[in-house]
């Protein structure tokens, strides 16, 4: 019963034209990255930083939209003998695996033919693991507000403070508090974001984190080593499970 | 069958349902009346899940349906406005639900045939008119045999041909000893099928009785005439 419900939005969400274009979207962008930089390292830091804006953006608007275009099917389907958490878990993997998919055939394919192994696969794994964020985060903010145009504007606001305002209140509070050791507050800092903990991942692998100065340093020194590489992979999946979870509870006991 | 007790159910600070106690039996047709706001589909939507009570259980078949999704598997509904995917045809709603249900169940198309819904079943549910759309639902709810049936406005938009196919349906349904409940605001359409009615008002029961003793009581020979004159003189007990 499951597996029909998921394989149902799956297959909805894929004839999607949105979804279409965001493939095509993210193979010309890659594809040409690669091929304008003629250094491998270069074309993945540009890729880095375009992947790491368009993906959350059409990862959490087109989910939000999507589920509340899909209150017609949510409430046809509640009136059938499925336990509601199916509905929810349908929806949140079949927008998922799309998108992911999405981003596999769009980025995955010309990453995997022009970057050298270790760092294409952490680059598809950052890839995926953002993906799954912000499908999250489009769950949570459709599932907190009824009306359709303030869900949106929600999901606009949450990633524009992801990828642009987070990263200027913490240049402020760096300049600010430039004469404290807050070095090491800065790892803490940044796990509350996880475009971040994402860049800093892919960042790592480059041997570039020289630039990033003496913070880069503490950074490679917490995130270069086993344990911290295991920290950041928890802390991003916990930033996919947790706004989940909290929309899963929140669908159970609406109202509909 | 459906049994509640002390149910309640407030959206904010407005209480919509107030203490409902209510029985009903199988083979009972139980028509459900009242004005506009009276909580008449938040009551259908707590029996169904779809609406969480505030306080209060809700029995079906002597199961508490808190938490419990299977007990559906016995109701087919029908709300009052039916809401499909909009770029699905007909044929693909109808499939998808049978997929999600499991062929087993046993399935009867009586009311797809009589519709004739097989002659358009590759249209899109966004270009159907509202009376289609509802001939649609109406389907979908007797499809899989359900023990009981719960009606939201089911004759609203149908044209009288259709309506009157609906009327048989549920008469020779209710025959067969399934529970029936239906909310409409066409008295004179209900007086032929229903044996039991509630009024309800404020979010509360007026009162449940047998049409019989209801057309008793006010010396009244039809149901709109027997609602009309307990609204009027507001005596019934």
């Amino acid at each position: 019963m499951f597996n029909k419900i998921q394989k149902f939005i799956l297959f909805d969400i894929l004839r999607n034209r949105i979804v279409i274009a965001y493939t095509v979207l993210l193979s010309i962008l890659t594809w040409s990255v690669f091929s304008l930089e003629d250094e491998s390292y270069k074309g993945v830091l540009t890729l880095l930083n375009i992947v790491l804006l368009t993906t959350p953006l059409i990862c959490i608007i087109f989910t939000t939209i999507y589920l509340y275009n899909s209150a017609e099917f949510i409430e046809l389907m509640l009136s059938q003998p499925i336990r509601r958490s199916k509905i929810w878990t349908g929806l949140f993997l079949g927008l998922f695996l799309s998108l992911a998919l999405a981003f596999l055939i769009g980025a995955g394919i010309p990453i995997l033919l022009f970057v050298s192994g270790k760092i294409a696969s952490i680059l598809l794994i950052m890839g995926i693991l953002i993906t799954a964020v912000f499908v999250a985060l489009g769950f949570l903010s459709a599932i907190l507000t009824r009306d359709k145009a303030k869900g949106i504007g929600s999901s606009i606001l949450l990633w524009l403070f992801f990828s642009l305002l987070f990263d200027g209140i913490v240049l402020f509070l760096l300049f600010q508090l430039s004469d404290y050791p807050i070095e090491k507050i800065m790892v803490g800092i940044s796990a509350l974001n996880p475009i971040d903990l994402a860049r800093i991942f892919i960042i790592l692998q480059l041997d570039v984190s020289a630039m990033l100065g003496y913070t880069g340093a503490i950074f490679k020194d917490f995130f270069g080593t086993g344990p911290g590489t295991m920290i950041g992979f928890s802390l991003l999946c916990i930033w996919v499970i947790l706004p989940y979870l909290i929309s899963l509870r929140m669908f159970v006991k609406k109202d509909l | 069958m459906i049994e509640i007790q002390h149910l309640s159910k407030q959206f904010g600070k407005l209480q919509v349902l107030k203490d409902i106690n209510l029985t009903c039996e199988p083979g009972q047709c139980i028509a459900l009346i009242g004005p506009n706001g009276c909580g008449k589909t938040t009551l259908i939507k707590c029996i169904l899940g779809m609406v969480i009570p505030s306080s209060g259980s809700i029995m079906f078949r002597q199961k508490n349906i808190a938490r419990d999704f299977a007990y559906r598997h016995h109701i087919g509904y029908m709300p009052q406005k039916g809401r499909f995917p909009d770029n699905m045809t007909i044929g693909q709603v109808i499939e998808m639900i049978k997929n999600i249900r499991g062929k087993k169940e046993e399935q009867d198309d009586e009311l797809i045939e009589a519709f004739s819904l097989n002659e358009i079943m590759d249209k899109k549910m966004r270009t159907l008119s509202g009376g289609t759309t509802q001939k649609v639902s109406a389907s979908l709810a007797f499809l899989f045999k359900p023990e009981a049936l719960i009606l939201d406005e089911p004759t609203a938009g149908l044209d009288p041909i259709a309506a009157e196919i609906l009327k048989e349906k549920i008469i020779a349904e209710n025959k067969k000893g399934k529970l029936i409940f239906i909310t409409s605001h066409m008295l004179s359409e209900l007086d032929d099928l229903v044996t039991q009615v509630i009024l309800m008002q404020d979010g509360g029961i007026r009162f449940h009785m047998p049409t019989a003793l209801l057309k008793e009581q006010t010396k009244t020979l039809s149901l709109t005439k027997a609602i009309t004159h307990i609204l009027k003189h507001d005596h019934v007990q």
